[in-house]
């Protein structure tokens, strides 16, 4: 991990109409950090996630991802991430190399390195056999782990994933997990918004959402000692009640 | 470039794999041609006549076999009191009633002069007219035939009229009608076709995956437009040969020029079709719009009554009609074989049409989520 930040945002402000869903966030992301952007359900998360991702615009204040303003230059911040939403957003009727091969041409990948990643990519999920398989009839575990998949495939500096593993089994949570911690290990830059606090304690930094606010930022090991709690879990309890 | 590759290569696998879709590519045009160019005709083939002769001569009865040899009219009622015949009118078992006065062929001979009343159904306006053009001739015929009978052999008309049709010499409906129904037909393939795949995405949520790629809007737009482009030109030939095969429909001008206009046209169709579905959020929104602009587009697009007839200021709206040029133009090629020359303004218009419709439809895409 270097002393890079990747992500920076100063006094980020969104509302929609009179409501504030983003009350100005500042934080900064290092390269290759694991960040969990917590939050209740409502609290902003997603809006946050959209605004660094170049779909939606910011009200007031600078947002920076891969050293490309939000504001101007969009396009080229799409370049350099992965996303996946918390909606599944593949082709439900296309088949899983179909749908590979869609995007890794959008991101302009060669077709012979989308051949490759295809390959590399579905043997590391153990799902090379089904590559053939239109998307519809597979379970849903299976279908985020190849969202995730499509999301790195061209290597983006940062890769932003909207509660990936909502809905998803314990086993395959754990499955999911790993192929974050291996996805970091590579150098991306991994922001993940869940609502499963336990996740928290896998991740190098979190950020604690209440109310388009952000009250807490930090190591989890350290958050937990200076509140005086013993989970993440407690310390979102006790910030969320205040 | 190579990215829209990619994106026209996954729409064509998605429509080839939908089985709805694709029988309705086949099954579309056969249908609307074989029952419509049938169905929707305008030629009155079956007349109803109601006869009050109270005149009983052989000049009324042979007036009356005029009519009865006539495939036109059929001749199967007869009163004596014209308000009987009139409740044939007001049942709808007849449509037209002559009534000839007492004295007829007596007038006729004596005075040279005589009146015979017509009375129409004038529910549908236009077949009411029709009646009344087919029996004015009848009777003009009757005329000059009683002038020639009186008068001797060596008599000729002062002006005969000889008419000759152009363009569709035989007055024939179905050629007239079937390249209406291909307008509608290319249209709707194209436009309902692109709007819909465009907000079926939205509703799914796969375009928020796209907007989130460094995809350019004209990438997008291109991709969307291409395959339905091509699904439309193909529809066209299909049902040409359709027409060609079963309803003896002339070419008389020349292909390259049709399907160079079409080409054209359909930029304006699809780009109306992008910019509906850029502006709703779900495909009932879409349907529902898109069925208002048809539905106006098409009763003002010139296909059963001709454009010039309508109102100035229904004309002037009729600027922004793209089906009102398609109609003109592909009778023209197809009847009249007018070639490029004649109809360049066509062309012209709808090319700054394309322009317009497709920047309006790349400015309101917005890959926002």
């Amino acid at each position: 991990m270097t002393n890079e930040n990747i992500i920076e945002v100063e006094n980020l402000v969104k509302k929609f109409g009179k409501f504030t869903a983003n009350d100005r966030l500042t934080f900064q992301v290092k390269k290759g950090e694991i960040l969990g952007f917590l939050g209740a359900n409502g609290a902003g998360k997603t809006t946050a996630i959209k605004i660094l991702c170049g779909i939606s615009a910011p009200t007031s204040g600078k947002v920076s991802v891969a050293g490309f303003d939000a504001v101007k230059h969009p396009e080229k911040i799409k370049q350099n991430i992965g996303y996946m939403s918390q909606k599944f957003s593949l082709y439900d009727d296309l088949t899983i190399r179909e749908n590979f091969r869609l995007f890794g041409g959008i991101y302009g990948l060669s077709r012979k390195s989308i051949r490759q990643r295809t390959e590399e990519l579905l043997k590391r999920l153990e799902l090379y056999e089904y590559r053939n398989r239109i998307l519809e009839a597979l379970p849903l575990g299976w279908k985020q782990k190849l969202a995730f998949s499509v999301a790195i495939m061209h290597h983006p500096q940062v890769v932003f994933l909207d509660e990936p593993t909502s809905g998803v089994d314990p086993v395959t949570r754990r499955q999911f997990w790993e192929l974050i911690y291996e996805a970091s290990e590579e150098g991306k830059t991994i922001f993940v918004t869940t609502h499963y606090m336990d996740e928290a304690e896998y991740c190098d930094t979190v950020s604690m959402m209440v109310a388009g606010q952000i009250r807490a930022f930090g190591e989890p090991r350290e958050l937990k000692t200076e509140y005086g709690v013993k989970s993440v879990n407690d310390l979102f309890i006790k910030l969320a009640r205040n | 470039m190579r990215t829209i590759g990619f994106l026209i290569q996954k729409e064509f696998i998605q429509i080839f794999r939908n089985k709805t879709m694709l029988p309705l590519i086949f099954a579309l045009p056969i249908v609307q041609l074989v029952i419509l160019v049938n169905a929707a005709t305008l030629e009155m083939k079956k007349i109803d006549m109601t006869v009050v002769d109270k005149d009983m001569t052989s000049t009324s009865r042979q007036m009356i076999q005029k009519f009865d040899g006539s495939p036109f009219y059929q001749v199967d009622k007869a009163n004596f009191s014209v308000k009987k015949a009139e409740a044939d009118l007001k049942d709808n078992s007849s449509d037209i009633v002559v009534n000839i006065p007492q004295g007829f062929e007596k007038n006729l001979l004596g005075e040279k002069e005589a009146d015979v009343q017509f009375l129409i159904n004038a529910i549908n306006g236009t077949a009411a007219g029709l009646i009344n053009a087919y029996t004015t001739s009848i009777i003009s015929d009757f005329n000059d035939k009683i002038l020639v009978d009186q008068l001797g052999k060596e008599f000729e008309l002062p002006v005969e009229i000889n008419s000759r049709y152009f363009f569709n010499s035989q007055l024939d409906y179905n050629i007239y009608m079937l390249p209406g129904i291909l307008v509608i037909l290319v249209t709707i393939i194209g436009m309902f076709l692109t709007a819909l795949n465009i907000v079926r995405e939205k509703e799914l949520g796969t375009i928020e995956q796209l907007n989130v790629t460094p995809i350019q809007k004209y990438q997008f737009i291109i991709r969307k437009m291409i395959p339905f482009m091509i699904i439309a030109l193909f529809e066209l030939a299909f049902g040409l040969v359709i027409g060609h095969l079963f309803f003896n429909l002339p070419m008389e001008g020349s292909y390259a020029v049709l399907f160079l206009f079409t080409l054209i046209y359909l930029l304006v169709a699809l780009g109306f079709g992008l910019f509906l579905s850029a502006i709703s959020n779900s495909q009932q929104q879409v349907m529902f719009v898109m069925f208002f602009f048809m539905l106006t587009f098409i009763l003002m697009s010139g296909i059963f009554t001709p454009t010039e007839s309508m109102p100035d200021w229904a004309q002037t709206i009729n600027v922004i009609n793209p089906f009102m040029y398609f109609m003109k133009v592909i009778r023209m090629i197809i009847l009249k074989g007018s070639g490029l020359a004649d109809i360049q303004h066509e062309i012209f218009s709808m090319l700054i049409y394309a322009v317009i419709i497709l920047s309006l439809a790349i400015w309101r895409y917005r890959k926002v989520a």
